[in-house]
């Protein structure tokens, strides 16, 4: 009989080898699914790993990366000092939707006029729409003790219509022959957040970086990273040693907001360039994905942010190439997801062969 | 000696690394009261587990009247006539006692008729016991008869207990001991698994000792003297601590008039709590678990903040000061659930040095952590405290028990507190560990520092306090000096009976 039996300390060796052993099934199977679909597997699998990196129009493709990971990252960093403390933003993607909002309102605002200090205003109002768009569960959660895994999700739908009321109605552009979306960002040198278009170099990339060093030096050298880290292994030790609940909840979301907030506002600055309706991809549940498949650790992160962009373009490529339906794709992404949780498990348990114990 | 009942010939379980029980064999009479003493871990549970049919053992066999018996499930135990009383109570608060009895069974008859068994089994045998109370509101004690009357209804030939006296203040464990009495007059046979000893003396007929899962020798314990059968347990003779004679200097901690409500339904509320310790003072503060022990602790560690003027720390109020603000007074705390809440489990000790030690050992600067300095600290507490580990990067939950109460209490002591408060300071800890531990505490107060000790171990209590109250239902008694003290006196302080009907036998 095989059953599972608890390490008595958490192997380090697996912790770090199940991201690889994941992404190692998920090409398994996901080529398995491909070939059902009646597609060469090795073809799939190379299209989505290896053109994008090293194909023949890789010149092309390693920019997106950098555009794809950079909100992916932002997003998830944010995310993982929550996920650390058992706090749980499920809303991200309606702080990115604030975010873009409060920083093109800014931006607009002022068009226009070319100014300096335009750009940095805008980051400050996105961070501070996706700030206070995460304030709302976590007030709730230390005030009412509600649920913040459905107030933020919820608060998702209501960031949408925001969103879908923004575009048809105030940010409207006014010379856009009244079809909905603002005006481009791209063409209002001030509030344009590309450094260098093409080479994928846009100041959310940059953002990104400062995140992920922001996050470890929090994590491994700092004493709230440490009440993080604390609370979510034993919430009763947290307390003992000091911790106050309420006071990490809201510097948790409150984070974890600004960051979806930011990635909102350079998107929306940079390569989408306009508020519209369909705004919103979904980088803020994906980064869900990316937190986890990074070990909730910022270097992990950054990896698995680059991960997941690359089956983002790699995936769009054998969409276009190979005529895979998008939902292959999707399901791909959610194997990649499956299978970490699950070889997660090994991390703190064995597999043992022979008769169980009760005891 | 009579005939016997239960025959044990050999008995072996090992488990991943460890041999639990080894080779052990003894008998059990028919009418016969067997004790199985031995320190913690030294087998006892396994053992006990095998006969109810929890365990199967990897060698040897066991014979019940004579004919084979092997219980491949506690069912098929209880069908051969033998019942257990746990040392953790399996009850539901919210259900009433007929109704938690009825869950127990597998064939329940109707309400009304199982009320009247219970009531018929539990005069016959001088427990009484109201069928239709509710769970939730009995005491320890009472909680245990229902798990008594619970065994006596299939009629036992063997009762097994293990540990029954731990929730029992001295005047309950009176009246257990004469419903033993009475149950041994009847023919049926107990197996009391104890580590107390004098209990031991009083009731048992027999005794087999174990050490490390093997048989080390049996004796009968009336003809035995207590230190001989604790060497036997531990194997080598026991030093006690030391206590030099002490000066109390000014008062150290002062609280006066302190009421918390409940934290939870099945919680205990303090009321109106008086106490004062004063510098190189050590104060015992005795009870049965539940009675607001852990609420006790966690109003003095600043986890529940209370009115400020009712926590007094030398004569300044703090009891709106949170954890971290009382250990930059002095004030320190090592809580008795030790994985979870005195340390993280699968955090590191190094990191569970910081836990407690940033405000004194100075690990922390402007919030930054200072890591090198705690690994030294967690490697202080190591060495100094015999904490038997690798290494300060091992994960808390890979220690044993003992250990790692040695790296909690160790981890306070080297702080060196104005005040320190314990729960449990040797709870599951092996005897040799415990007296160490004791020691520390005794030396601490002897540098002047003022000590709160809560335990539900009297032995430890009477060993190292220079005054004793006790809690009972969340009141804690006026505190008395410790020597002299009877057993008697303790009992009562601790809630005597607790209304607890005397057995009529």
């Amino acid at each position: 009989m095989i059953r599972l039996e608890k390490r008595p300390q958490p192997s380090r060796a697996w912790s770090m080898a199940t991201p690889l052993v994941a992404v190692l099934a998920t090409m398994f199977f996901g080529g398995l699914l491909f070939a059902l679909l009646g597609k060469n597997p090795f073809e799939a699998i190379a299209t989505i790993f290896w053109e994008p990196l090293f194909g023949e129009f890789a010149f092309y493709y390693r920019p997106q990366l950098l555009v794809k990971g950079a909100p992916l990252v932002l997003i998830a960093i944010g995310l993982s000092l929550g996920f650390k403390a058992g706090i749980w933003n499920i809303g991200a993607e309606g702080q990115y939707i604030m975010g873009a909002l409060f920083g093109a309102g800014v931006g607009l605002a002022f068009y226009p006029l070319e100014a300096w200090y335009i750009f940095p205003l805008m980051v400050i109002a996105g961070g501070f729409g996706g700030w206070i768009w995460a304030m709302i569960p976590a007030i709730l959660k230390t005030r009412f003790g509600t649920n913040e895994i459905l107030v933020s999700l919820m608060l998702v739908y209501v960031a949408e219509q925001f969103l879908a009321s923004m575009s048809l109605g105030l940010l409207r552009n006014p010379e856009g022959h009244g079809f909905p979306g603002s005006r481009n960002l791209n063409s209002y040198e001030s509030a344009n957040s590309w450094i260098s278009e093409n080479a994928g170099m846009h100041w959310g990339v940059v953002a990104a970086m400062i995140a992920v060093i922001f996050a470890y030096v929090l994590l491994n050298r700092h004493m709230t990273g440490y009440h993080i880290r604390l609370t979510g292994e034993a919430p009763r030790a947290a307390k003992f040693a000091g911790v106050n609940p309420a006071r990490l909840i809201l510097f948790c979301l409150g984070t974890s907001g600004i960051l979806a907030g930011l990635a909102g506002l350079f998107e929306v600055s940079g390569p989408s360039g306009q508020v519209s309706i369909d705004f919103n991809v979904g980088y803020g549940f994906t980064a869900i994905i990316v937190a986890f498949l990074g070990r909730l650790h910022p270097v992990g992160i950054l990896l698995a942010g680059g991960l997941m962009a690359l089956t983002y373009i790699g995936g769009d490529i054998a969409q276009s190439n190979l005529q895979l339906p998008s939902s292959a794709i999707q399901v791909f992404q959610g194997m990649l997801l499956f299978f970490l949780l699950a070889f997660d498990l090994l991390t703190n348990f064995r597999i043992a062969i022979g008769k169980p114990e009760a005891a | 000696m009579t005939d016997v009942l239960l025959s044990l010939k050999g008995l072996t379980k090992a488990y991943p690394g460890v041999v639990a029980n080894d080779t052990v064999s003894f008998d059990i009479g028919e009418g016969e009261v067997h004790a199985l003493l031995g320190e913690n871990g030294a087998g006892k549970s396994t053992l006990v587990k095998m006969i109810y049919g929890l365990v199967k053992p990897d060698t040897g066999e066991m014979t019940l009247r004579g004919k084979p018996y092997a219980p491949a499930e506690p069912r098929q135990a209880r069908a051969d006539g033998i019942a257990m009383v746990f040392q953790h109570f399996s009850l539901f608060d919210a259900l009433n006692v007929a109704e938690n009895i009825a869950l127990g069974m597998e064939n329940p008859p109707p309400m009304a008729d199982l009320a009247s068994r219970i009531r018929e089994v539990s005069e016959n045998y001088g427990l009484p016991l109201d069928p239709y109370r509710t769970v939730g509101d009995l005491s320890a004690g009472e909680r245990q008869r229902v798990e008594i009357i619970r065994c006596l209804l299939q009629d036992p030939k063997l009762l097994i207990m293990d540990e029954p006296t731990s929730v029992l203040t001295p005047q309950e464990v009176d009246i257990l001991f004469q419903t033993l009495e009475k149950l041994r007059s009847e023919g049926t046979s107990i197996l009391y698994i104890s580590h107390k000893l004098e209990e031991i003396r009083t009731l048992c007929d027999h005794a087999t000792v174990l050490r490390l899962g093997k048989n080390v020798g049996e004796c009968v314990p009336a003809e035995t003297s207590a230190s001989e059968m604790a060497e036997l347990m531990v194997g080598s003779a026991l030093t006690p601590p030391e206590r030099g004679s002490r000066e109390f200097g000014e008062m150290a901690m002062d609280i006066s008039g302190l009421s918390v409500p409940s934290p939870s339904a099945f919680g205990t509320a303090l009321r109106n709590v008086h106490l004062t310790v004063r510098k190189g003072e050590i104060l015992g503060i005795g009870g049965v678990a539940g009675n607001g022990q852990d609420e006790l602790l966690s109003v003095l560690s600043g986890e529940t903040l209370t009115a400020n003027d009712a926590v007094k720390l030398h004569g300044q109020p703090i009891g709106k000061l949170g954890p971290t603000k009382r250990r930059a007074l002095g004030v320190l705390a090592a809580p008795e659930e030790r994985l979870g809440h005195a340390a993280a489990p699968d955090m590191s000790l190094t990191e569970n040095a910081m836990l407690t030690g940033s405000v004194r050992e100075k690990l922390e600067k402007n919030g930054f952590l200072n890591w090198a300095a705690t690994k030294e600290f967690a490697e202080r507490i190591i060495k100094d405290f015999d904490v038997r580990t690798p290494g300060p990067e091992n994960a808390a939950r890979s220690l044993s028990g003992g250990n790692l109460q040695k790296f909690v209490i160790g981890r306070e002591v080297l702080q060196n507190p104005e005040v320190l408060v314990v729960n449990q300071p040797t709870w599951g800890v092996d005897a040799s560990a415990a007296a160490s531990i004791r020691q520390s505490l005794l030396d601490l107060a002897a540098k002047g520092a003022a000590i709160i000790c809560i335990s539900q171990d009297l032995d430890e209590l009477m060993e190292i306090s220079d005054s004793f109250a006790a809690l009972n239902e969340g009141r804690l008694s006026a505190p008395r000096p410790a020597a002299g003290l009877s057993v008697e006196e303790i009992g009562l302080m601790m809630g005597g009976a607790h209304g607890m009907e005397v057995a009529h036998v």
